[in-house]
């Protein structure tokens, strides 16, 4: 894990002094690395995800403007301004180059990640040729009720950080930045991490109030990422630019708040196939025990099949496993006075079609919990690999 | 970045900074680039359509009963590159501006009324001519500030004009008139709004929405006229009797005297003038692209335009001072100028546009995101000129 070296250059201005790391951590996230920070970084507590429409159809302009958000990025993740002339510092018959409500913030641990959708492929810059066979736009799943306004985008940029307010600045910049040369599509605020993607971190709640992503894949696991979240040099021969990149699946998974709340505790319970409280698997007594599919009580499975657990498991999956980096969110309140709130899943894997397109297929079939939930929005990006000095994020897909 | 102080750059208007160099011009005129130009009750005869570029001169006579003026427009019909007018019956006045190579109208207006007598007029490169084009800061500002002073004059007088045809129809009962010359008449008040909001007392009597009145508020303007002219989406509207019609009509047409009047007499300073395009596009950016400024007649896209016109004039004029400071703002605000007008054009519809009802979701965010993409760089143009 990049740990916070590179910070002094760039936290002049904003915030002063940066806080210290502390024994939860580094400060601050390098934006630079073989990885994209923000994936295997353990996650941050807030989010704002934001998917672009490029609108400028000039090759030049969007590697431009690839080239200032990268350069913004790495500023904005060490505590600095979005801009060189700051937020106050600047032309007073300008517009400042940062708008400023970070200012006395600390880094708050953003990172940064970009990706590129598969319409970014088609004919207007020349990339087709450069389209990995799986950066196809998700397939149609059953029980998919997506809204298009909230689905797909040539890019996309995803601003994690402790503090919301950082994470808004940041995505805020970056699509003033884009004026001109890429256009906000949509974007999804989300807080409460529901993954970690750490062994020092403690496994978080969704809103249905159960643990989520016990078994998730953590950054020590540096065996398991390699074989299930980055992308290798040989996966793909027109892919080769993404070799240590991955991809980011985003689902906005609406939840029947209401209708859960008033399901017993023993069908909730079933429904998932862990206990609410502890977190164990059906039959088990610890969050971390492995959850036995082969245990019966009295002539039914104790973990029942349709129980989500069981579902979505890697052993019934080949093996796949996906890094889970999702965030709860509340859209205020839908018309008839319900929560507008549910999971913004986030998953990082290898490769779409072996380790997330299968699992989705089986639960949008099998899964018991498919009755309290509605998929409203959906997204894939290529996430390329850690940019390098001197570099823009993605340089290798325009070389 | 070049600086001028504010307070070095004068209130002149044309005469001043022209007739600097008239006194050159006239051994130039010998290269072509003097023109004679008849007046007449109903026609404008100029010696010439084509010129190479330098210092241009203009001999109008007026052989009409009526006083007469005469402009020389840019390529949109719209900026006044310079004007005569108040040339009496049987009088003469002499034109002189400076002309870059670029396509221009000539125009005459007897009677110094209606739409004018307009020809194309092209003024080709030429190498000694530009070189006498060069001029100073000072004469650039001097010049961008007297063309913009003639646009907002120009533009005002006929919103006088346009607004007397739209009471006189609207009081005659004659509301399909009404109708159709009420975008007309706005027109010209949204392409200098942003001067005519800066008469505070005027435009919320000349242009408020219900939606922003305040409680015990009278409604006057333009917007309580185009209710009672477009009632349809209007729950349980009682129609204005014709008294009352009189009443707003003629609040409405003594206003705009007033703001005609008082834009006489009005100078610009080039912050202002470059505060003002961007004032514009923000009038766009919040009432014109979401639909709010025409809650009735939806007719959003005639102002629309007329604000993008304005904003690009004022941009235009001082676009010399912008390209020496910084060429590459200066490009990309006129490409930016170009494909909103792009998109804009593809809505017309016969001598207006579409109604606003008519966009769909998409054609709207298109139309915003290209209004975002102007007003960005658009926000740096007061910085690159002052």
């Amino acid at each position: 894990m990049a740990a916070a070296g590179a910070a002094g250059a760039y936290a002049a201005g904003r915030a002063g002094a940066a806080e210290p790391s502390s024994a939860s951590g580094p400060a601050s996230y390098a934006f630079r690395g073989e990885h994209q920070a923000g994936i295997v970084t353990p996650a941050q507590d807030r989010l704002h995800f934001a998917a672009f429409d490029v609108t400028t159809t000039d090759r030049d302009e969007l590697v431009g403007l690839l080239r200032d958000w990268t350069e913004a990025a790495e500023r904005m993740t060490q505590g600095g301004y979005a801009g060189e002339g700051g937020a106050v510092e600047g032309d007073p018959f300008l517009p400042p180059d940062d708008t400023g409500e970070a200012i006395g913030l600390p880094p708050s641990r953003l990172t940064i990640t970009f990706g590129f959708g598969p319409s970014l492929f088609d004919d207007r810059f020349g990339l087709a040729d450069r389209r990995p066979a799986s950066l196809q736009r998700l397939p149609h799943f059953p029980a998919d009720d997506l809204d298009p306004a909230v689905s797909d985008g040539d890019l996309c940029v995803q601003a994690c950080a402790d503090d919301p307010q950082v994470a808004v600045h940041a995505i805020r910049n970056l699509a003033r930045i884009g004026f001109g040369r890429a256009a906000v599509r949509w974007s999804q605020l989300g807080f409460g991490r529901t993954s970690s993607t750490s062994t020092t971190q403690s496994t978080a709640r969704n809103l249905f109030g159960f643990k989520d992503g016990t078994a998730n894949v953590k950054a020590e696991e540096t065996g398991v990422v390699d074989t299930h979240v980055w992308v290798g040099a040989d996966d793909d021969a027109a892919g080769a630019w993404l070799a240590d990149g991955s991809y980011l699946v985003a689902r906005r998974i609406n939840m029947q708040i209401e209708v859960w709340d008033r399901q017993p505790l023993a069908d909730q319970e079933a429904f998932v196939g862990r206990t609410k409280g502890e977190g164990a698997p059906l039959g088990g007594t610890r969050e971390a025990d492995l959850p036995d599919f082969d245990a019966v009580t009295g002539t039914s499975p104790t973990i029942p099949v349709d129980a989500h657990v069981r579902v979505v498991h890697p052993s019934m999956h080949q093996g796949a496993q996906m890094l889970r980096r999702g965030y709860n969110f509340v859209d205020g309140t839908d018309a008839l006075g319900g929560l507008n709130a549910g999971l913004f899943f986030i998953a990082f894997v290898r490769d779409p079609a072996t380790h997330f397109v299968p699992v989705q297929n089986a639960m949008a079939k099998d899964d018991a919990l498919m009755e309290y939930l509605k998929f409203t929005g959906s997204a894939l990006f290529a996430v390329p690999p850690g940019t390098q000095p001197g570099e823009h994020v993605g340089q290798a897909l325009f070389a | 970045m070049k600086r001028t102080t504010l307070a070095a750059i004068a209130l002149t208007a044309l005469a001043p900074a022209l007739a600097a160099c008239g006194t050159e011009s006239t051994k130039q005129a010998e290269g072509g680039r003097a023109f004679t130009v008849t007046s007449s009750a109903d026609g404008c005869e100029v010696s010439g359509d084509t010129a190479p570029a330098g210092v241009l001169t203009f001999e109008v006579s007026n052989t009409a009963d009526e006083a007469t003026e005469f402009y020389l427009l840019g390529e949109d019909g719209l900026r006044v590159v310079g004007e005569v007018e108040n040339i009496g019956a049987d009088g003469s006045n002499t034109l002189t501006v400076k002309a870059p190579a670029g396509t221009y109208y000539t125009k005459c207006r007897p009677g110094m009324t209606g739409e004018g007598i307009s020809a194309a007029f092209t003024v080709t490169e030429s190498a000694e001519g530009e070189q006498e084009l060069s001029a100073t800061d000072q004469q650039r500002v001097d010049e961008a500030l007297a063309g913009y002073r003639l646009y907002v004059r120009d533009q005002s007088a006929q919103l006088l004009e346009k607004t007397e045809q739209f009471v006189t129809a609207y009081e005659a009962g004659q509301d399909d008139q009404a109708r159709a010359l009420y975008p007309v008449a706005r027109t010209h008040w949204e392409r200098i709004e942003t001067v005519a909001e800066s008469f505070g007392d005027l435009d919320p009597k000349m242009d408020l929405r219900e939606a922003d009145l305040e409680p015990g508020q009278e409604w006057t303007g333009w917007h309580r006229i185009e209710k009672d002219l477009w009632p349809a989406e209007a729950k349980a509207y009682t129609p204005l009797t014709p008294a009352e019609r009189t009443t707003y009509a003629d609040d409405l047409l003594a206003n705009t005297r007033t703001l005609d009047t008082q834009i006489q007499d009005l100078d610009y300073t080039v912050d202002q003038v470059a505060n003002g395009s961007r004032g514009l596009l923000e009038e766009v950016a919040v009432g014109k692209v979401t639909g709010e400024e025409e809650a009735w007649s939806h007719t959003d896209l005639w102002d629309f335009q007329a604000n993008v016109d304005g904003a690009r004039v004022a941009y235009e004029g001082l676009e010399p001072i912008v390209r020496d400071n910084d060429a590459a703002l200066a490009d990309q605000l006129t490409e930016r100028f170009a494909a909103l007008q792009t998109l804009l054009d593809a809505q017309r519809q016969g001598d207006g546009f579409v109604l606003y009802t008519d966009l769909s979701p998409a054609q709207v965010k298109e139309l915003s995101r290209a209004v975002n993409a102007l007003s960005e760089p658009l926000s740096r143009l007061t910085a690159a000129v002052v």
